[in-house]
């Protein structure tokens, strides 16, 4: 956390109704620009639908998104990429039947002239898609492989590549790691070290506490719709975190049952 | 999923994917096979029936030609992972909307054949709004269109002209322009000069000897490489070209990155219904007349020639060459076993089974593509 910097988001006092079901009771929440804030919860404390108002896809029912210092109201998710903030979904990253660099450009095609027509810069497209992947750390075959045959952890280091390339200021990653292995987990955890030090905000949500703890500066734990409390880095035990995000109690009896394991 | 990939060796990967692997994944792959394998195949067998004489060779490419005409519409709808099985009634319709236009209500061809395509078109785009806003699958709502506009096609002529088939429109359109951009010929100059230098044959007697026996190109055949032309283009030098791939691959990933799925896919629809009025109008300036039963089955047939050309039915990967090469076998194969005297009902049987193996053959290359197991 960067405290002389001013906030890049603020989200204040949070609220999401889905007709009866209240998802989201008052959640607030600052984002510093080159901090890795990771968001921890248990399934259903309402994670995605938090993320999911700060990129655009939900509107809330109360409460203000405040962006670089003023007020946003995203439309739709368009609205937030182009005002820079990126999410990277867990599995609706990339299209594995084509190719890394036409996935690298979707949506942000380069063109090129030729006589009457507008041309897909192919050769430009190429040569930035792996330049960005040797700065990753990725080796590629070449341009055109498929993303099919990429790795679980290098498809998700494709789309955090793609998302700063294009200019995100903020980036969401929804759960990265809970799909990978071992190996690629820690590529993916290097990955987002990086972006961090580039100044990006990075929002990391997870429910692997040491996942969290590898690369994060602040945790931020939900449960049941509300913020259990934000803790800087090394004011927390591991064992506090699982606590927190398991509510509890329970938790401390189910782990001296299962011999403390979990 | 297997933590192999993650390993930086690079040599390890290049010994992995040899030239033939490389040459394999190409979409490509099954319809140049197929089609050097035809072309031999009629060679030997058919090869002194007049089979590749001048004469013959217009025949079979004409129907090539119509196949790929349809083809190139089903292939990039398909790569936008929606299919269009209303095409066969569409070219019905849209050939018996010229004649109505025409004949009964005595409107210049030329105003007929545009009216037809903005209706068509419109139709097409109806489609892909239903498709698109409900979320049904494209299979369903088209399929109710097979049935609503070939119902259509039948009523219509029956109520306003008491028969089936509606003729004459041959005489209408003579000295139109718009019409001898569909029916006429090109190079005809050409094939005057070949036919007097000896080069292809000539009629021997009647009021037009000495006259070529195939006088020109017909425009349905410039009407398919046209469109060949433009689909290929479109499809892998160009944006749209990437949107309509990830419309197909992943909706909803292109959607999280601001493509704009919705539109690629409605356009499709109307690209098809577009494809399938060139056809429609080809067809009815060719035989000057309209029937209520024509372009039956064609919706299969445009979507065989595009799964040979190596599409896969799921959306998001194929090739428009790949298309108009199946398109080309069809034809081929159609006509040649006509030429080769072959019990013509044989040519059913063998749709079925170069299906069949198109589709095994699409699966594996998909799994070596995607690296599923």
């Amino acid at each position: 956390m960067n405290p002389e910097h001013a906030p890049l988001i603020e989200m204040k006092n949070i609220e999401k109704h889905f007709g009866s079901v209240i998802a989201l009771n008052g959640v607030s929440l600052e984002i510093y620009p080159g901090e890795c804030h990771c968001l921890l919860g248990d399934n259903g404390a309402g994670k995605s639908t938090f993320i999911k108002t700060m990129s655009g896809v939900h509107k809330p029912t109360r409460g203000e998104i405040l962006f670089e210092g003023k007020p946003m109201h995203f439309e739709d998710p368009r609205d937030a990429i182009s005002a820079g903030i990126a999410t990277v979904y867990q599995d609706l990253a990339m299209i594995p039947l084509m190719s890394v660099s036409r996935n690298f450009f979707m949506g942000n095609e380069p063109e090129k002239k030729f006589g009457p027509f507008k041309l897909f810069d192919h050769a430009y497209a190429n040569e930035i898609t792996m330049q960005e992947m040797r700065k990753m750390g990725i080796n590629l075959r070449g341009p055109d492989q498929a993303v099919g045959t990429l790795s679980g952890g290098e498809r998700q280091t494709v789309a955090i590549a793609r998302a700063v390339h294009f200019g995100a200021k903020v980036l969401i990653l929804d759960e990265p790691t809970s799909a990978l292995g071992v190996r690629q987990t820690a590529n993916v955890l290097a990955t987002i070290d990086k972006v961090r030090k580039d100044g990006i905000a990075v929002v990391f949500i997870t429910h692997n506490v040491r996942h969290a703890l590898a690369v994060g500066d602040r945790f931020t734990v939900l449960n049941r719709g509300k913020t259990l409390g934000t803790a800087q880095r090394g004011q927390i035990t591991p064992d506090e975190l699982q606590d927190l995000m398991a509510g509890g109690q329970e938790m401390v009896a189910l782990e001296s049952s299962l011999g403390g394991t979990v | 999923m297997s933590d192999t990939a993650d390993a930086p060796a690079s040599d390890e990967r290049i010994k992995q994917t040899s030239a033939l692997r490389k040459a394999l994944i190409r979409p490509e792959l099954g319809g140049i096979c197929g089609t050097v394998i035809v072309f031999v195949l009629f060679a030997i067998f058919a090869g002194d029936s007049g089979m590749f004489s001048s004469q013959g060779v217009l025949n079979w490419s004409v129907v090539s030609a119509q196949f790929m005409i349809i083809a190139v519409g089903a292939c990039l709808l398909m790569i936008a992972g929606e299919f269009d099985l209303s095409v066969g009634s569409m070219i019905g319709f849209a050939g018996m909307m010229i004649a109505i236009f025409t004949i009964t209500l005595g409107w210049p061809v030329w105003q007929a054949i545009l009216i037809t395509f903005a209706l068509c078109i419109a139709i097409g785009a109806l489609n892909g709004i239903i498709v698109v806003r409900t979320g049904l699958p494209s299979f369903i709502v088209t399929l109710a269109f097979l049935f609503i506009l070939r119902g259509f096609t039948i009523y219509l002529p029956q109520l306003i002209e008491r028969k089936t088939i509606i003729g004459g429109i041959d005489k209408a359109a003579e000295g139109d322009w718009l019409a001898a951009l569909f029916g006429g010929k090109i190079l005809t100059g050409l094939f005057t000069w070949l036919g007097d230098a000896g080069i292809i044959a000539v009629f021997e007697r009647g009021n037009r000897a000495g006259e070529p026996v195939v006088d020109g190109i017909p425009m349905l055949i410039v009407w398919a490489l046209m469109l060949v032309v433009f689909g290929h283009f479109l499809l892998t030098r160009t944006k749209f070209g990437n949107w309509i791939f990830a419309s197909g691959g992943d909706a909803q990933a292109a959607r999280y990155v601001g493509v704009p799925v919705n539109r690629v896919k409605i356009l499709m629809f109307m690209f098809t219904a577009f494809c399938a009025c060139v056809f429609a109008t080809c067809q009815v300036m060719e035989f000057g007349s309209a029937g209520a039963d024509r372009g039956l089955l064609k919706e299969f047939e445009a979507i065989i020639a595009v799964v040979i050309g190596g599409a896969l039915l799921t959306g998001g990967y194929g090739s428009v060459i790949g298309a108009a090469l199946g398109a080309l076998i069809f034809g081929v194969v159609q006509q040649g076993l006509f030429f080769a005297n072959v019990e013509s009902s044989l040519f059913r049987v063998f749709l079925g089974v170069i299906l069949l193996f198109a589709v095994v053959l699409n699966t594996y290359i998909r799994r070596m593509i995607t690296g599923e197991r």
